[in-house]
């Protein structure tokens, strides 16, 4: 099991981080390492074996549509970095 | 009458007989805090002013005579549920300032309990790790030897309980997060079945495995928390409507009829250390001299746990921690040009290096071409994973098996190489993969000196079984009214 720098900086991209050129090699090698561990599960034969995503069975958990309390505009900025007019704040979208 | 020392039922019948006041009892807790928390590191936040107060309230109700089993204990809680006006960091940068608008479930139930909340426990940065080293803010050491670690990820909590810097705590359980540090730190602790206690305001991180409950002193005490805590809540969806028991009905005298099962492939695992080992077998003949009938059974997919685990908790954990993006709340870097430079740097600024290699990791196995053969095969081999356990319940009541392969690792030992710290986890990842109930009892010591837990797992809603053994192994053995020289 190989992971190469190009894999790591893709995921990387994908996942919203930025890694330093100094880890690159890091994360490639231990991600690499864990992922031969993982490889294991190639072992069993799970043809036709359904897929668990949630342990307990209970599916569906509806409720009335009625309107409730929700949080006040100015609680849920309350923590933002930055704020104004009632809204985030973020820096440029398109260039 | 040492007050920190108290479990929460003597304090309990010192509190209603009028003997002790709760503001006594806190202000005991807080000094103990100020005498050996700078040993420890339990607490990340301290709340004196806030908690006497709670007590001044506490002592009113007892006054009046409406005291429950609670009301007037001083508790702490894991730093990953959301207090509301009390910061709430998950022992991460990305979260400093956060100051949560709402209360997490628990804490609601907790404050009508007229409880009194100490203060916010380390932890593993958002409860990835099994040691509390992966704190991006301070380290938590071992009550028992503080040159090794309490466990993790809830090693505030279990540190806290066990050095008597609150009697009792709330930790949060998604790979073995509370048994493992209750182990190391020679307290009780309970993951409560999947769906049993509403995790609203418990920051995620792998959503089909976590899972909030107690650590306590006594049996006992775990189960009034567990009475105070579980219960069906329509604000998480994952919650399960089903009455709630009076757990204190199961600590009652002896085990005749109960089938304990020992899963061989448990005890046959490298790198069993040989103290665990005996002490867990020595555990097994005393629970069986009680009146326990003893079957052999099976769990053929143990080995697979680690690989399944460490597939679906990263996938999981790269989905709920995008939400953490400078936008909201918390960190953000200063002055980037655009949105997606702002993004990148601030969660590689604010996400510490095992955060960042879980989200990697997630973000590989559920990248394009990869799904089916990492998320799809690991979710395939968890099905496989819950029926070992169904079949193992057709034969006995409860499981017994270690909690961890050894007694507290020394501090640094394993920070070096991620899969062999993974790798200790082995005998508590399953529960979670099948939603099934675990609790870790005090069972012995190592030569060093550290503690030993017993695991004992039971079926779904079954949480009456364990403390029903629990219950009775405590009250046949010396090991939990072992203190910590501090």
């Amino acid at each position: 099991m190989t992971i190469s720098k190009q894999d790591v900086l893709h995921v990387a991209r994908l996942a919203r981080l930025e890694i330093d050129e100094a880890k690159v090699n890091t994360f490639a090698g231990q991600l690499a390492k864990i992922l031969e561990h993982v490889d294991m599960l190639n072992q069993i034969d799970t043809e036709g074996v359904k897929p668990t995503s949630h342990a307990i069975d209970l599916t569906n958990a509806f409720r009335d549509d009625e309107p409730a309390a929700h949080l006040e505009n100015e609680k849920a900025l309350a923590n933002a970095p930055a704020k104004e007019d009632g809204a985030f704040i973020v820096p440029k979208v398109v260039g | 009458m040492t007050l920190h020392q108290l479990t929460i039922q003597q304090a309990h019948a010192h509190l209603t007989a009028k003997e002790i006041t709760s503001v006594e009892l806190t202000q005991a807790v807080l000094d103990r805090i100020s005498a050996v928390d700078s040993r420890i590191g339990a607490y990340i936040t301290v709340n004196a002013e806030s908690a006497l107060k709670t007590a001044e309230h506490a002592d009113k109700a007892i006054a009046a005579g409406n005291a429950g089993p609670l009301t007037g204990i001083p508790l702490a809680v894991k730093d990953l549920i959301c207090t509301r006006g009390v910061r709430t960091t998950c022992a991460s940068k990305i979260l400093s300032g956060f100051i949560p608008p709402y209360n997490a479930a628990v804490i609601d139930k907790l404050n009508a309990c007229q409880a009194v909340i100490i203060g916010k426990a380390n932890m593993d940065e958002f409860a990835m790790g099994s040691s509390t080293e992966n704190s991006g803010l301070q380290t938590t050491y071992n009550p028992w030897d503080t040159t090794c670690i309490p466990g993790g990820s809830s090693g505030g909590s279990a540190a806290a309980v066990a050095a008597d810097m609150c009697l009792a705590s709330l930790g949060s359980d998604t790979g073995g997060s509370i048994r493992q540090p209750a182990s190391h730190c020679g307290v009780v602790g309970l993951k409560p079945t999947y769906g049993r206690v509403s995790r609203f305001g418990l920051v995620a991180f792998a959503s089909s495995l976590d899972q909030i409950g107690p650590f306590t002193k006594s049996v006992g005490d775990c189960a009034l928390m567990m009475n105070a805590l579980c219960g069906h809540d329509p604000k998480d969806s994952t919650s399960v409507p089903r009455d709630v028991p009076d757990y204190t009905r199961a600590l009652k005298d002896g085990l005749k009829g109960m089938k304990v099962g020992l899963p061989r492939e448990y005890y046959a695992t490298d790198g069993l250390d040989p103290s665990v080992k005996t002490a867990v077998e020595t555990a097994v003949k005393v629970i069986e001299s009680l009146g326990a009938e003893r079957v052999d059974v099976s769990l053929p997919h143990t080995e697979y746990a680690v690989p399944v685990y460490y597939v679906i908790a990263p996938c999981e954990a790269s989905s709920n921690l995008a939400r953490y993006d400078g936008v909201k709340y918390g960190f953000r870097v200063k002055d980037s040009d655009d949105l997606m430079e702002m993004y990148r740097q601030t969660r590689s600024v604010g996400f510490g290096p095992e955060v960042q290699r879980r989200i990697l990791l997630g973000t590989y196995a559920l990248s394009a071409g990869y799904y089916d053969a990492y998320y799809g095969k690991a979710s395939q081999v968890r099905t496989l994973i819950i029926r070992d356990y169904k079949k193992a319940y057709d034969q006995c009541d409860v499981l017994l098996t270690p909690v961890a392969p050894t007694p507290a690792f020394k501090i640094g030992e394993k920070t070096d190489d991620p899969l062999t710290m993974y790798l200790s986890d082995i005998y508590t990842l399953s529960a979670n993969l099948a939603g099934v109930p675990g609790l870790s009892v005090p069972c012995g010591f190592s030569p060093e000196g550290l503690p030993i837990g017993l695991q004992i797992l039971g079926p779904h809603f079954e949480e009456e079984k364990i403390l029903h053994v629990a219950y009775n192994f405590e009250q046949a053995t010396p090991f939990h009214k072992q203190k910590p020289a501090l």
